[in-house]
Parts: C-alpha cells; structure tokens; sequence
C-alpha cells in the first residue's frame, strides 16, 4: 500500500498568468500622454501658477515648454506603467498609491495641454480648491454608501438622501436663521429616509435595488412638489440661507497652495477631514467595525456568535443617511447658497460608483471622489482657456474610468460578500 | 454542566420537525444523535442553540429553565456549536473570527488584536492544533478551518460543545483526528453533543447513542449495538439496499475520459488527470468523500466546466470543446447533485420543468414557438410513468417534496434519447420510498444499455448500484474496483491508500 | 401504495391552494389599494400646501363649514382637473375637444409602454436594467441623425429613422450586455454609468456641426427639426396631436406579449430569470441570453426614442427624453412586468403627464403627481406597507413556506 502524493493544501495549484488588465491599462493611458500630449503636442509655454493674487507670500510661476512637459510626464507614466507590468508578471498587484501618482502626473500633463499658451496659465489653487469643495457632496454620499454596503445593504438612494439634505437644511436653515440648525436637520431627515430603506430591506426583505430606486423618485417628486407649491413663492424666508463663514485655520492656512486650498474652508469640509479617517478607524480598528464587516460578509456566521445582524444593519444604514445628509447640506449652505430643483442632479449615482471605485474603503473612495470633483471643474475651467475643445468628452472620463473599474480593468474588485442579500433568521 | 432537554416541539407550518424530544446529557459525554437527513437533528440543535425558538419545551441547565433568544445568550450560558458549514468569514483572519461577537478591547473601543492572537496561541498550542492565527480563513484547508470553528467554541469556555455532521467534509484520517479532539475534550469535562448519520462514526466514539427519526426520539441505544441495529432504527425498518438486479450485460465502450485535468475559481485542480471509461449496460460508481473533485468532474463531462487538459469523448464524439447544449445533444443526460439550483426551476410548473432542456427544438418546440399541446400531453405522460405525486401538471415545482422533485429531473432526463446518464448523488434528501424508485429507474436505464456514471458519498448506495467503483481522492482516482470490494478497503481508499 | 399516494400528494395540494389564496388576495386588489393609497396621500399633500386651505383653516373658529369645504373643492379642483385633462373633458362644446384628453394620455402613454417593456423584459430575465434614459439618447441620436441629414421619400424616411432608434439603442445595450457576460460587472452599476456617458456624447453630438447640430446654430446644442418625410404623421388630422408612435407602441406590446408568453426565447429569458444555474444545466448560455435580452430591450428603448425624436417641434435637445427612461423603470414595476400591466401602468403615468397641464391652469402644481407617482410604485413594490395601513392579513402559508425554504437552506448550507 502507498499513499497518493498530493501538494501541501487540499489540492495542487495549477499555475495560471496573472491578468494584465491594469498595467495594459496604464500603459496605454501614458502612451496616449507621451504622443498627443508630447511628441504631437503643442509648441507653447504651459505657465502653473501657485498662488492667489491675495496671498501674502506669492509663489513665482512654473513656465515650463509645453512639448517638453508632457513628453517628459508621460516618460514617467511609461515608466510606471511598465513598472506595473513586471509588477503583475510576478504576481503582485499595482499598489494604489502609485495608481495615485500615476493619475496626478496625468492630471498636470491634460491642465498643461489644455492651458498651453493660455494667459491666465494653470491656475492651481482655483482647481484644486473647487475640486474639493465639489466633492464634498461626494464624499458625504460616497461615506454613506460604504456604511450600508458593509453591513449588507445596497443604497442606491444616496441620491435621494443627499436631496433630502439639500432641501431641509435650506429651509430650515432659511426658517430658523441657523445654518447649523439647518445642517442637523439635514442629517435627521435624511436619516429617517435611510430608516424606510433599513427597515423595507431588513425587516420586509423588499429587492433593495428597488427600494432604492423608489426611494429616489419619491424624495424627487416631494422636494418638487414642495418647491413649486410652497418654497418658490416665498423664497426670501424659506429658501435664502446664505452659506456658512469661511474658516481659515491659523498658521495652517498660510502654507502656500496647500493652505488656501484645505485650510481655508467652510465647516462642511473640515467635517470631512475628521469623518473620513474616523470612519476608517472604526470600520478597520474597532469592535464594532469588525462586527459591522461580519455581518456584510457573513451574516449568518456574524447570527451565531450573538451579533444582531438586524440591528447592526439597521443602525449603519440609518447613520449613514446621516452622513449622506451632510452631503446634502454640504450643496446647499456648504456651497451654493440655495435649494434649486432636482439639484443633486446625478451625484447620488456617482457617489455610488466611487464607493466601487474606491474598494468600499473610504480613503480610497475620498480620492475616487476627487476625481469626479476634479473632471466637474475641469469641464468649466477647459471652456476658459481652451475655448473649442469638446468638454463632453472630459465629462464622460470618470465615468469610463468607473466602468473600466467594475469590468475589472483596475485590479479584482470585490464587494462584502453578503451585499444586497437579506438575512431571514430562523 | 448538566443539560436537560424536554418536551421539545418546533414547527415549520404544517411540518413537525421536532415533535417533544427529551434527552440529558451528563458532564464530560459524548451523546451522539443518529438520524437519517431531514429527521430534525439540526433543527433540535439550532433551537438549543438559540438560532431557533421552540414552540413548546425547555431546555434546562444544571436544573435551571433557560430562554435563548438568541446565539449570543446560549454561548453566554456555555453552549458552543461547530456547524455543519462552517461559520467563519472567509476574509477575516483566524483570529478576528475566534474573537468576533466576544472582542478584547482597549480604551476607546479599539480593537486588542495582540490579545486575541495570544488566545488562539494559547489555546492551539494546548489542544495541538497548529493553527497560525494571522493566516486568513479562505487560505485554510477544511480541516483547519473546523478546528478554528472549535477554538471559536472553546475560546468562550463553551462546556457544552455541538458538532453538526463534523465529519461530512473530512477524509477518514482527519476523521480520526477529529475523534481523538473529542475524546481530550471529553476527559477535560466538556460535553459534546456529537450529531451525525454515519454508523460506524457513532459506534467509534460516543458514549451514549439518541436515534431520531422523523422529528422524534425513537430509542437510545448503546454503542456495542450493531451497525445493523443501529441503521433499522435510524429508517425505521430492516434496510435491505440491495437492488435487485441481473448481471451486467457489457455494450461498447461509449464514456472515456483521458487525463482529465479541471481547475475550479481558485485555480487549484479540482480534477487532476485522471481516465477511466465506462461501457454501455454498465454502472460505474465513483465513491469518495464529499470536496474531493467529484461534482468538479461531472460538471467538466456536462460542458459546465471548461476542461484544462485532457478529454472526453461519447460513443467516438470528442466533447471536450463542447458546450453544454452540445453535450446534451450527444446524448448526455445529467441528475445534479443540487436539483433546487441546477436541475428545475422552482417558479416553473411541472410541465415547463419537463422541458427545461428542449427548448430549441422538437417535440416541445415548433419553430420559435412552444407547442403547448404537446408540452402538457408530454408532462401528463411522465407524470404517470414516473410515478411524480402532484395535484396537477400545472403546479409549481417548488411546491413539491423533495423526492418528487427529483423524480420531475429523473424522469426528464430519462426521457429524452439517451447513450450516457450521470447521476449526481441522484438520492439525497429524498425519502426512502423514492430512493427504491430512482434506483430502480438508473438500473433499468443500465440494462437498456445505457452507459451510466453515479457519483456517490455514500457508500450504501454505491455497493447497491455499481458494477465498477472508482474511489475519487483529491482530484485523484485512487482505484477502480469492483463491486465485492469491502466496505473497509473502500474506507481505506477513500482516505487516499491506495489497494 | 395507494394510502402512501395520498399522504405524499397532501402537502402539495396544500401549498397549491395556498397559492390561488395568494392571487385572490393579493395583486389586483393590492394594486387598486395601492393606487388609493397613493392618491389620498396625493391630495393630502394638496390641501396641506395650498393658501386658500391654510387660510381657511386660520379661521376655522369662525367658519369652519368653510375650512373643511376649501379641503374640497381644492382636492376636487386637483383630481378633477387630472381628469378633465387626461380622459374626457365634459365642459368641452364638440365631441373632438372633449375626447381630445385621452387621445393626450395616449400620446403620453406610447413612449412610457415602449420604454417600461423594455425595462420589464430585463426583470424577466432577473437583470435590474436602469440603462433606459441612456439607451434612448443614443436611439435619439441614430432616429435625429437619419431625420435631419439624410433625404429619402416619406414614410421610408420614417422606417429607416425608426430603425436607426433601434439599431443605436440596441448596440448601446449590448454594451451592457457583454461587459456583464464578459467581466461580472453589475448591470445596475453599468447603466447608471452608460446613462452618463450617453448624455455626453448626445450633447457632444448635438454641438457637431458635421453631426447634429441645427444648420447656422452656435454653441448651443439643439437639431434642427426632423424633415417633414420622417416625421410621425398624426393618426386622426389635425385635431388631434396623436400620431403613428401609438401603433409602434401597440405592435410593441403584441410582439412583447408574444415573446415572453409564446416562444422559446421568452422561456428560455424566463428560465434565466428565475434560476440561471439551472438554466446552465439545461444547455443555455446565460451570458449569451444577458446580451440578448439587454440588446432586445433597448431596442423597445429606441422605439421610444423615435417616438420622442419624430414627433418633436422646434428641434431637439436633450430634455427631449423627458425622464421617460426613468419612469419606464416605475411603469415595468407597476405592471408586474407583464404586457397587460405595462400598458395600464404607461396609461396611468401617461393620464399624469397629460393632465399636468389643466392642474396647472386649475392653479394646483401638478408636481403633485410626481409624489403619487413615487408612492404607488413604493407600496407596489413593498407589499408590507399596504398591508400594514389596510390591516390586510400576510398571506400565512405562503410566508410560512418562504421562512421554512429559508431555514431549509441555512441548515443545507
């Protein structure tokens, strides 16, 4: 008698070529940089400028040759493309920080093409201060998202909460003269939103796609109905709030570029500096993270050892309704100033696809909303200096790269595991 | 801790499946419940264990009345309980998963990973476990995997452990393993409530034996009883398995598989480069323990699985490139281990589900268009034939038992014209008096010279049916046999020793 | 045997009845209670905020036969002007103005029925399709394209802009189709996203001036009008705004009615839908099926892009699609996703857009119905509120059955 030889494990493991998607990927995009943007590019001057007019301390230009910009960044992106690519060869996966990199170098690379030549340059700290503050919105929604998603609940009504926001904390903030008023009432609201959603999916197992969907066309058709049959006649006192002070930060503030653009905000964004690490802190660090990833991965298992999948659910996907109302705020008093019909225009939707963009880990899914914040001002901006260009294609960007993203081009990516599925307990 | 269950009932709608079981178990036993699939085991342990509230009954605790509303308060009161699949989350690490529900914190709810790793050490390294606890559970093997699950129970100080059909998914050595926990667990005073429907388990190591059947305790019985007295109690009635039927009359060699090579979504070789063939008017059994490549094979031979290397042909036709609907059109017919998943649809009638596979062509189909008339003469015919109890063609199958649901898939599969039949484990969870019937139907398939392959765990039904065993071990045929070999050299090939 | 027989098939006949219980009980009475439901929240909402309400009820002391009579007729003014407006008009001095209204639903309808089939064809095969808005664009922009740049004799101009709708639509579908055969990525992620980039390239292409752009117009994205050749004639004269895109819809329903119910495709789309394993089991290729669903229904799609893109006047932009992508998503829901339903839920949205008009000019805001609209649906789709405000009983056995199934897997699994 002899034993069968068999691998250490259960089975043997056959070798198999790991996917080439992501490093192809890169590859490609830099070439796209280095040929059009550089070898064919524009002859002119690309000028970056650092500081604004009003700033103490001004930092000189950046006049730099526009060929020789682009080519050179797009040799770099090469660089790292390829780097991805031996990467893969040995099996590893294409850290995400340098996907970061890589999409900085080829941000500059397109603001420098674009403005090649343009008087007014690069005008850093207007974009990167606009790009922030526009994805506050998506940050807020993008924030809510992963908090149902993790325990199990798929939100598509983050649209809907964040119009919920928008519209309560302008009237309340408009009624009650209170901005912060208006802001805490925008998070109970769209709070007890989230609570039709938590308890039609949790306790009535009702397709939370569904749901969600519905949830959205329901907070559409009351927030229009409200401001045609009330607010838009009266909007001096229900739909005027103004918006919150700016609040530099002392010292912070009078770093150049960095300061003017993330220290000298409004309450909003520095709400989003605390919640998006202390949300990763708690989802990743604590017990009730873990409990909470459990019950979105395993229900069932989380059931046997004395979690309440139930309750665990319904308080995550209500908190985060909360957070999503903030959002809401963030669009209104956060920014504009005003409730305007339908105003989340989409940004639900896409705060959801940055909550697949980022892996469902909030510092990841903090940067996939910056891009969309920063295509939104690229569209303006590219008007300006380079009048002509067709500015629907830069729209469409994020959303291919998002696409690209759930058709796994930009590595595996993995939802928790029971996402969408309601537990029924015995 | 003493335990005392009594009078317990649990009821789902008109089905009793637990109907006033009683029983106790001393500190330190081993009490193993018997009991055939669906006899409400689990059930009576998902209620013990809180997952599940009885609708009369009581479960006392060193004489005292208990209430479990749910899984968090058993534990609390020292019941631990190993389930049949695994509680565990696959992405956590080991030792995130002993600690969930019950975690080490510090000041400000942060979680103390360093103490649960220290936990898990310590507790492997008392029982001999060997479990590293920073590894991920999706990385484990099963076997492993179980032990993290008791390091969960014990890490709780669980005094009452429960091991739901532990052995289901474990070769015959880890098996032994598995006793040997048991009985050290045992000797540390910690009692175990050890569930399962395998006899010769049972005789090895329980101390005390509660045979259930349909929801209720039939006798207690000690382990010196027979495997044979165990078993008529279990079902009921003198067991006779043995199908009667004539000897083999061999055909043409119509299946061969030629170093066969499948990977499953992990890439590992579920199925790893073996041959066999099959003729007509033959059956040939391929036995193993559950997770060893079997449902991986049959799915590459239907075109579900696409094959790494290696082939497949049917009567001369090579199938290795072919896709399901080619392989069905050569004449494969296929009982799925799961019928609920892969063999009807539960939203269907009857009728629809009879011609589930015959949508593209004749009788079922004229042209673009579903020829009703012929569908509902068709299903009233095997309605009859097979013997299918149902109030009418027109119900949904979801509505039936399960061993008419089966019949439903046998009957279409049976129907159609057929040179090979693969049945996947073709008798699981039906009751007995289907079972005669479906077994009946595969040999009367096999003496029309039909090429049949039945892929089995259990043994039972493999020495009833087969003319040649092949004993599947980890992606491997460890041999093929014939239908005398013992029930111990069949055992001993199973954990991988070969004849 | 015989004994046995009747004990085996008793559970079974149980559980059959239990079913017929539940389609007694359940839809259409449950619709209709729905429907109810919706439209006295709807009118809640009305008197709520409407002046002349809030006025009389600050002097409720003094009159409050008054108060409760303004709750009235403001309810009475809304609904009735969505019936004046939407079904028939009594006040009207010819038999031609006063059916005029239900020939307004039906116009309003066609698009609603063609684009809620469509959605309703990919729920049958078990894929949440939210692509609708994306897809017409995209058939806008085929339908648009042949409409206003290419010459051809009348009614063949139509044919082939409709055919173009169709054809762009489909391809912009399939797009769905194969990402989710080919990659996994969720169909719902991917609509939301093609909407997107479907809204971008219209408006790229109404901007081009090779393209779609109006002749000697700027920067403004608008067409020109569709030629007089290709444009949906009107079916009764002039009277009547109702033209051709109702007999594309009527044809729609039959062939969608035949497909799902009658031929194999539907089965096989029906199999996929409610049990893709199974389905693999029996020979078909799943993801094929995905491809050609999506593809079919965005073809339904591009039937209501044409609708909209060759019955325009003035020239098109992209708020020609009017959210009827959106909205065929609520009318497939509405109407269970079968042709029936579909037609009477398009017919009830299709009543709410015609009707918004005569609210507005009876000074209630029509957005009204966008609510009743929302709550319909909602209680539609979630059976447990309607239950819970009618004090309905659940339907016992069938929730029984549903936990035991549940249960019955949890101890498999």
């Amino acid at each position: 008698m002899k034993n069968v030889e068999v691998t250490p494990g259960m089975f043997s493991s056959a070798t198999v070529r790991p996917s080439l998607k992501t490093p192809i990927t890169l590859v490609v995009a830099s070439l796209v940089v280095l040929v059009f943007f550089g070898f064919l590019g524009k002859a002119g001057d690309i000028s970056f400028v650092w500081s604004d007019k009003r700033e103490a301390l001004q930092l000189p230009p950046f006049i730099v040759n526009s060929m020789f910009f682009c080519t050179i960044v797009g040799a770099v992106l090469l660089m790292i493309g390829l780097l991805s690519v031996a990467l893969s060869i040995r099996g590893t996966r294409t850290p995400v920080w340098l996907i970061a990199i890589y999409s900085l170098g080829a941000m500059m690379a397109l603001l420098g093409w674009l403005a090649t030549e343009a008087t007014q340059g690069v005008q850093m700290i207007f974009i990167l201060s606009n790009t922030l503050v526009l994805a506050i919105p998506l940050i807020f929604g993008g924030m809510a998202g992963i908090m149902s998603e993790r325990v199990g609940v798929v939100n598509i009504a983050i649209e809907g909460q964040l119009l919920t926001g928008a519209f309560v904390s302008a009237i309340v903030g408009s009624m009650t003269k209170n901005l912060y008023v208006g802001l805490i009432a925008a998070m109970i609201a769209a709070a007890l939103l989230s609570t039709v959603l938590a308890s039609l999916a949790i306790k009535y197992l009702v397709e939370q796609i569904i749901i969600g969907v519905l949830l959205n066309v329901l907070v559409i058709g009351v927030t229009n109905f409200l401001y045609s049959a009330w607010v838009d006649d009266d909007s001096i006192n229900l739909n005027f709030p103004g918006t919150f002070e700016k609040l530099p930060i002392p010292l912070l503030s009078e770093i150049p570029v960095l300061g003017q653009v993330l220290f000298n905000n409004r309450i909003t964004v520095y709400l989003m500096f605390i919640l998006v690490p202390l949300l990763w802190y708690v989802l990743f660090r604590t017990k009730l993270g873990l409990r909470a990833r459990a019950v979105g991965e395993h229900p069932l298992a989380a059931d046997t050892v004395g979690i309440n999948v139930a309750k665990t659910r319904f308080w995550w996907v209500t908190i985060g309704g909360a957070v999503a109302g903030l959002g809401g705020a963030a669009l209104t008093i956060g920014n504009v100033g005003s409730f305007g019909r339908e105003m989340s225009a989409g940004l639900g939707f896409i705060a959801l696809a940055v909550v697949i963009l980022g892996r469902w880990q909030p510092i990841y899914v903090t940067l996939g909303a910056l891009l969309f914040g920063f295509t939104i001002i690229l569209k303006v901006w590219a008007n300006q200096v380079s009048p002509g260009i067709p500015v629907d294609f830069i729209t469409m960007v994020p959303y291919l790269v998002t696409l690209l993203a759930v058709a796994g081009f930009a590595g595996r990516v993995k939802p928790p595991a029971a996402s969408g599925q309601p537990y029924v307990k015995g | 801790m003493k335990l005392e269950l009594r009078n317990i009932t649990k009821r789902f709608g008109t089905l009793v499946a637990n109907d006033k079981i009683s029983l106790t178990l001393a500190p330190g036993e081993i009490l193993s419940l018997l009991g055939e699939n669906g006899a409400g085991k689990s059930t009576l342990m998902n209620v013990l264990y809180g997952l599940l509230q009885p609708d009369e009954g009581q479960i006392l605790l060193d004489d005292k009345a208990v209430k479990f509303s749910g899984p968090g308060e058993a534990m609390a009161s020292g019941i631990g309980m190993v389930h049949q699949h695994f509680m565990l989350i696959p992405v956590f690490t080991v030792a995130e998963n002993v600690v969930l529900g019950n975690e080490p914190t510090g000041k400000v709810g942060n979680l103390d990973l360093e103490a649960a790793r220290k936990l898990v050490k310590e507790i492997s390294d008392r029982f001999g476990f060997d479990i590293d606890p920073d590894a991920r559970v999706q990385d484990l093997p099963v076997g492993a995997q179980q032990r993290v699950e008791i390091i969960k129970s014990l890490a709780r100080d669980a005094k009452i452990l429960v091991l739901d059909e532990p052995t289901a998914v474990l070769t015959p050595q880890e098996t032994d393993e598995l006793m040997d926990i048991m009985r050290g667990l045992s000797k540390n005073g910690t009692s175990i409530i050890f569930i399962t429907h395998k006899l010769r388990e049972v005789q090895k190591v329980a101390d005390r034996i509660i045979v259930i059947r349909q929801g209720k305790v039939v006798s207690e019985a000690s382990p010196k009883a027979t495997a044979g007295e165990l078993a008529s109690l279990m079902v009921g009635r003198e067991v006779d398995l043995d199908t009667k039927k004539k000897a083999a009359k061999l055909g043409a060699e119509t299946l061969v598989v030629k170093n066969l090579t499948v990977l499953d979504d992990r890439n590992q070789q579920m199925v790893d480069g073996i041959s066999f063939s099959v003729n007509d008017g033959e059956i040939l059994a391929i036995a193993g323990v559950q997770g060893n490549g079997q449902t991986e094979l049959a799915e590459a031979i239907l075109g579900l699985r696409k094959i790494h290397s290696g082939s497949i042909t049917v009567a001369g036709k090579d199938l290795t490139k072919s896709n399901v609907r080619q392989v069905l059109e050569a004449g494969v017919g296929y009982i799925p281990e799961d019928r609920k998943k892969d063999g009807l649809v539960g939203e269907f009638t009857i009728a629809e589900n009879l011609m589930l596979d015959g949508s593209f062509g004749k009788p079922f189909a004229k042209g673009v268009q579903i020829d009703f008339a012929k569908r509902d003469e068709i299903a009233s015919k095997l309605i009859q034939e097979f013997d299918i109890r149902t109030p009418s063609a027109g119900t949904f199958a979801k509505q039936l038992s399960g061993g008419n649901q089966q019949k439903v898939v046998v009957a279409r599969e049976m129907s159609r014209d057929l040179r090979v039949l693969i049945a996947s484990q073709p008798t699981r969870g039906v009751d007995v008096g289907s079972i005669e019937f479906i077994h009946e139907q595969i040999v009367a398939a096999r003496d029309a010279g039909k090429t049949v392959v039945i892929i089995s765990t259990e043994l039972d039904e493999v020495l009833a049916l087969a003319d040649r065993i092949a004993v599947m071990y980890r992606g491997r045929i460890v041999g093929i046999v014939d239908a005398k070999t013992t029930r111990e050299k069949l055992g001993k090939m199973m954990a991988g020793i070969a004849a | 045997m015989s004994k046995k027989k009747e004990v085996a098939a008793k559970p079974a006949q149980d559980k059959a009845t239990s079913v017929l219980h539940e389609i007694m009980a359940g839809d259409p009475v449950r619709i209709a209670l729905s429907v109810l439901l919706g439209f006295i929240i709807g009118a809640i909402f009305m008197v709520v905020f409407d002046k002349s309400v809030v006025k009389a009820w600050a002097n409720f002391g003094s009159d409050p036969s008054m108060a409760l009579s303004t709750v009235w007729w403001t309810i009475q003014d809304g609904y009735g002007a969505l019936f004046t407006g939407s079904i028939i008009n009594f006040g009207a001095d010819s038999f031609v103005t006063a059916i005029r209204p239900f020939t307004e639903t039906l116009r309003f309808a066609a698009p609603l029925i063609m684009a809620g089939l469509g959605v309703a064809l990919t729920f049958r095969v078990g894929l949440f399709n939210i692509g609708a808005t994306g897809q017409i664009l995209v058939g806008l922009a085929g339908s648009t394209f042949v409409a206003t740049r290419l010459e051809m004799p009348i009614i063949i101009h139509m044919l082939v802009a409709v055919f173009a709708a169709v054809v762009c639509a489909m391809v912009w579908g399939m797009i769905v189709g194969v990402l989710k055969a080919r990659t996994g990525a969720h169909e719902v992620i991917v609509t939301i996203m093609l909407n997107y980039v479907a809204l971008s390239l219209f408006t790229y292409l109404l901007r081009e001036p090779n393209l779609l752009l109006e002749e000697g117009g700027g920067g403004t994205p608008k067409s020109d009008n569709p030629d007089d050749t290709a444009r949906l004639g009107l079916l009764f004269g002039p009277d009547f705004q109702l033209h051709y895109g109702l007999i594309f819809a009527v044809l729609s329903v039959i062939f969608y009615w035949w497909l799902m119910e009658k031929s194999t495709f539907g089965f096989r789309f029906r199999m996929v839908g409610h049990n893709p394993s199974a389905a693999k089991a029996a020979g078909i290729k799943v993801e094929n099926t995905f491809v050609w669903a999506l593809a079919i229904s965005a073809g339904f799609s591009g039937l209501a892009a044409a609708n909209q893109g060759l019955s325009v006047d003035g020239g098109l932009t992209t708020s020609i699609e009017a959210g009827i992508g959106f909205d065929a998503i609520t009318v497939a829901l509405l109407g269970g996703s079968r042709a029936g339903g579909v037609v009477l839920a398009g017919l009830l949205f299709g009543a709410f857009k015609a009707g918004s008009a005569t609210m507005q000019v009876a000074g209630v805001s029509p957005e009204v119905l966008g609510v009743v609209k929302a709550l319909i649906v909602l209680f539609i789709a979630a059976p447990p509120i309607i239950r819970a405000f009618y004090r309905l009983p659940a339907p016992g056995i069938k929730v029984i059955e549903a936990t035991q199934k549940a249960k019955e897997e949890k101890v498999i699994k």
